[in-house]
């Protein structure tokens, strides 16, 4: 079998750092895009923060957004053009700091797009800032201490947080730590476009993820990180999978 | 609905109504006083025409879904009232940043802060002068009556999608809940409508399209599209500028007002030119780009003018701008809630003939 670049990502130089799991996770959405057959039919919506330029790696339309309004931006885009495959890809900060109001309504709406979320457990493209998933104890720069869960509260889990809304499909928290991890990170990403074909409803996928340079570790630490830290309180597995 | 004779409907039904007719077939919106029978109305109508109606979880939601209905090609509009209107400043600015066509209407009311509920039109800074971030530009219409609001809402769709801008329907409590007859007349359009070559709707047969408002490189990036956005505000400014004036020619006072307070003003001019008062009527249609050229002209056969609005004094800025200062602008207004009744207008023109000796 050749290993090649799936079509629906461009050949462009990447803009992520060494050991970050954003290129991981491009991939196998283009993978999906392509082995769905979807790619002239889909548009996705960038965020802000380091995904912000997603329009540089995806061969479909795109739409860049304002800070957490992708959910509403697709719902906008999925109400007029129904038979299009909306997918919004969305940070810690975008999806659960300032635009938890429109995750949590688009979600309960059971809006049929398909959310991939990136949880790494910090803000990245603003260097390193506390993000609502991030650790108790976890050292960002404006938690230079270590995040307090008395001044600071707990990291949000976000699977666990929207399990509780009937409208949405389905739920599923994976990583891309380890190649087992990647190899079902897919199916479910895969899963959840599949379902918006089907017009099954909201679906999201949170992948943990790397972040190497805001962590302050080598890409190999931060595998580690994600393996022996982030899953003990993210724990992996489907949260809802409505028939 | 069909279009034979006259209908009374209050003017936020006006306004649904028309935006129905021209063509819009999505709509978000959070309920607000005093703009509730638009998302009322319009939750009742898209469905009858096959469109979308979406209560929104917030003003904010509300505006981003119509910045993905309008990228997906959809006639769309939002309305809300002012402290509403303030929440969707982030979604205008990158509407506009994206040049994408959409109808927002801010049915004015009493600010700062929560206000209340009465009518206002202190929200002209916001609409004319910028509201959100970055260099950006509404067209902005100012209805007087409900007949002008159910035809300008439709023209508001047209434009739009002719500049490919934003365009605010700025109107009050006063015209969104007051009712009279309107015919309810087919949509014509008023200019030859472009092709939406824009649009995200999949790239079959086509280079993937990006929308976005992001311009890092190369450094010049941002520069251009600013520069584009400015070429598109000068074109717009030289087509666009619509007034109405009544009794200018010999008016020795000329009254300047906008919106419900222009059509009180009318009754305040009938009343001093029964007196003898030789008074006019300044009307800007569009508020932005402003109509500068008749208070030009006013200001040179005038021998003052009269700002009535119902604000502490905003529009009254770009009177003075407009006129060049040449002569003196006296002031009526005030925010919160107050609105003059054609009597009041006409006891301070009578204060302005006493105190300032008014002559031929």
């Amino acid at each position: 079998m050749e290993f090649k670049r799936p079509t629906a990502l461009l050949d462009a130089c990447t803009h992520y750092c060494g050991g970050c799991g954003h290129g991981i996770v491009h991939r196998l959405v283009a993978e999906v895009i392509d082995e769905l057959g979807i790619r002239q039919r889909t548009i996705g919506t960038a965020p802000v923060g380091c995904a912000v330029l997603l329009y540089d790696y995806f061969n479909c339309d795109i739409i860049e957004c304002a800070h957490g309004r992708p959910p509403a931006v697709a719902t906008g885009m999925k109400r007029v053009l129904p038979d299009r495959i909306i997918f919004t890809y969305q940070g810690d900060g975008d999806l659960a700091a300032i635009g938890t109001s429109e995750t949590i309504h688009a979600a309960n709406r059971g809006e049929n797009i398909t959310t991939i979320f990136i949880n790494n457990a910090i803000y990245g493209m603003t260097g390193g800032q506390m993000a609502p998933t991030t650790m108790i104890g976890q050292r960002t720069t404006t938690t230079q201490d270590g995040r307090d869960i008395t001044s600071e509260g707990p990291p949000i889990k976000v699977c666990e947080l929207l399990s509780s809304l009937d409208g949405v499909a389905y739920l599923q928290r994976v990583a891309v730590s380890t190649a087992k991890d990647v190899i079902k990170a897919k199916k479910a990403i895969k899963k959840a476009f599949v379902n918006q074909i089907e017009g099954r409803g909201y679906s999201l996928v949170e992948v943990l993820s790397m972040c190497p340079t805001d962590w302050k570790l080598t890409p190999k630490q931060a595998v580690d990180f994600v393996n022996n830290e982030m899953k003990k309180v993210f724990p992996l597995g489907v949260y809802k999978d409505k028939k | 609905m069909s279009s034979q004779g006259k209908i009374l409907l209050k003017g936020n039904e006006v306004m649904s109504e028309a935006a129905i007719q021209a063509g819009c077939r999505f709509f978000a919106g959070y309920p607000i006083t005093p703009q509730n029978e638009v998302p009322e109305y319009m939750s009742k109508r898209m469905p009858q025409v096959g469109g979308t109606f979406i209560q929104a979880e917030s003003e904010i939601a509300a505006i981003n879904m119509i910045f993905g209905a309008s990228a997906a090609g959809a006639r769309c509009m939002t309305s809300s009232s002012s402290p509403g209107i303030s929440l969707k400043q982030e979604g205008i600015s990158y509407i506009a940043a994206a040049q994408l066509p959409c109808v927002i209407a801010n049915m004015q009311r009493g600010g700062p802060g929560l206000g209340n509920i009465r009518a206002s039109q202190a929200d002209y800074f916001q609409a004319v002068k910028g509201g959100g971030h970055g260099d950006y530009r509404l067209i902005v219409f100012a209805p007087s009556t409900l007949p002008e609001l159910y035809k300008l809402t439709m023209n508001a769709f047209d434009y739009a999608d002719y500049y490919r801008n934003p365009v605010m329907i700025l109107g009050d409590g006063i015209l969104g809940q007051m009712a009279e007859p309107v015919e309810i007349l087919p949509y014509e359009p008023i200019v030859e409508l472009p092709e939406k070559d824009f649009v995200l709707d999949g790239c079959k047969g086509r280079k993937p399209r990006v929308l976005k408002t992001l311009f890092l490189r190369p450094s010049m990036a941002l520069v251009r599209h600013n520069d584009l956005l400015q070429a598109s505000y000068k074109k717009i400014t030289a087509e666009l500028k619509l007034h109405e004036e009544t009794e200018t020619d010999d008016a020795e006072l000329v009254i300047a007002a906008y919106g419900i307070t222009a059509r009180i003003a009318k009754g305040a001019v009938k009343i001093a030119r029964q007196n003898g008062m030789k008074v006019g009527l300044i009307r800007p249609i569009t508020l932005w780009p402003f109509p500068d050229e008749p208070f030009k002209r006013a200001a040179r056969t005038a021998d003052r003018f009269l700002v009535v609005e119902m604000s502490g004094g905003q529009f009254i800025e770009d009177v003075k701008l407009a006129s060049e200062c040449k002569k003196p602008v006296e002031f009526l207004g005030s925010g919160g809630g107050w609105y003059p009744t054609p009597d009041n207008i006409f006891e301070k023109i009578q204060t302005i003939y006493e105190t300032e000796a008014l002559v031929d």
